[in-house]
């Protein structure tokens, strides 16, 4: 039980997809604007990851080892066209808006990494949980970074006014910056950041390091 | 006409730069920009693989998935763009397969040079990105040629860029925390503020 615990939990901190594997970061960046858009994202993302790692893990001693990308990745594509379908038949608006991102699911690596890395050596269960965590994993980050974005750029949240921007004849300025989708970069670099001044295990270490200041050492050495 | 698909390739290199504008192909742009010859041999890769995938992909749609498309095999009314995805998919992953034997059996120092980034370009989102802004946009066969090979091109120039400017980071004294992916975030991040002031321009 431990062991399903496990895998569900640590993708979230320990072993988040986006601060510490790098995968699946393009669709973290352009669907951050708004809250709600970024939520649909999440569960799209969740939903397909979840049923990708389930349907790989049940067929995976079927498969054969030389085209199993090209099958993995027409499971992949198969879920996210009805997710896709899915979101057009009943958010049509909001489809509208990140629907190249939800079609672009298909080539998210993280899907793939953990259909490779983890659904083909595992059980049907533990790779459903699995996808589950790194779902989670990645939908923590997009929210926090859509907040951020929404709060300070828009002085909103789902939509809802919190602080009233002056063009509405209130007090907050509205920052501009937090619009731009270049803004997401530094939120998760920022994010980074924290996570790892936590989780210092994480910490990655420099090729080179900075040589202690030069003129301490030349008077060290002339008083020696 | 000369100068329409040069501003069409202007276009796709700086001002819809696919990699700074639209945030696409951001994993592998971020995990293999640590050197500037690794930057190199992906970057030749994507423009080689978009210059070939969108002029296919362009054709497929034209001639079999557009609404009404099929109309000279006599089916007029057919709509095959829902399984559009799953095409250019197809296409993309298998015109990398034949690409990376077609370089292996006759082009073997070229393989040698792009051989182990061929693989991660299937899943590399730029390129399918790049066949579906070619959709969206409705190119037409030669627009889609010129416009994957600009693509191609600003990716390339992306990569080349911020690997230079990881390379130079190397040296410099970074807080712990932030050492190597948290510093390369905040550096694209301006890198993307930079690439906006080609925004207003109009050829």
């Amino acid at each position: 039980m431990s062991k399903s615990r496990e895998i569900l939990l640590n993708p979230i901190f320990n072993d988040n997809p986006i601060a510490l594997q790098i995968l699946g970061i393009c669709s973290a960046l352009a669907v951050t604007t708004n809250l709600y858009p970024t939520l649909l994202m999440c569960i799209a993302l969740t939903a397909v990851i979840c049923l990708s790692n389930l349907v790989v893990s049940v067929i995976r001693n079927q498969i054969p080892t030389n085209v199993r990308m090209i099958v993995q990745i027409t499971i992949i594509a198969s879920l996210v066209v009805v997710v896709d379908e899915l979101l057009k038949a009943y958010d049509y608006e909001n489809s509208k808006t990140i629907g190249v991102f939800v079609a672009l699911i298909v080539t998210n690596c993280i899907v793939m990494g953990r259909a490779e890395a983890f659904a083909m050596q595992n059980g049907p269960w533990l790779s459903f949980l699995d996808g589950l965590g790194n779902g989670l994993g990645y939908s923590l980050i997009l929210i926090v970074v859509a907040t951020i974005r929404e709060f300070l750029g828009a002085g909103t949240l789902f939509g809802y006014e919190i602080l009233v921007l002056t063009q509405n004849g209130g007090w907050y300025l509205g920052n501009n910056y937090m619009v731009l989708s270049s803004s997401s970069f530094l939120i998760i670099g920022l994010f980074i950041w924290l996570l790892r001044s936590w989780k210092t295990e994480q910490i990655e270490e420099p090729e080179y390091r900075v040589a202690r200041n030069n003129l301490e050492t030349k008077e060290a050495g002339t008083r020696v | 006409m000369f100068e329409y698909y040069l501003n069409l390739f202007i276009t796709a290199v700086f001002i819809e730069n696919i990699a700074l504008a639209y945030f696409l192909g951001m994993c592998t742009f971020l995990a293999i920009s640590k050197s500037i010859k690794a930057a190199g041999g992906l970057g030749m890769a994507v423009i080689v693989v978009l210059t070939i995938t969108v002029p296919i992909n362009n054709f497929i749609y034209l001639n079999f998935l557009k609404p009404g498309a099929l109309s000279w095999m006599g089916i007029p009314n057919s709509d095959l763009e829902f399984v559009g995805l799953i095409t250019y998919i197809g296409i993309i992953a298998a015109v990398v397969q034949i690409l990376e034997m077609i370089l292996d059996k006759y082009v073997p120092v070229l393989y040698n040079a792009l051989g182990s980034f061929l693989p991660l370009i299937t899943v590399n989102c730029a390129i399918l990105g790049a066949s579906l802004f070619m959709v969206e946009r409705s190119y037409t066969f030669t627009e889609s040629i010129v416009y994957g090979f600009g693509a191609g091109a600003g990716w390339a120039l992306a990569i080349l860029a911020l690997a230079g400017v990881r390379e130079r980071l190397k040296y410099a004294d970074v807080p712990e925390g932030l050492q190597g992916l948290g510093i390369t975030f905040i550096t694209v991040g301006l890198m993307c503020f930079a690439f906006m002031s080609f925004g207003g321009i109009i050829l």
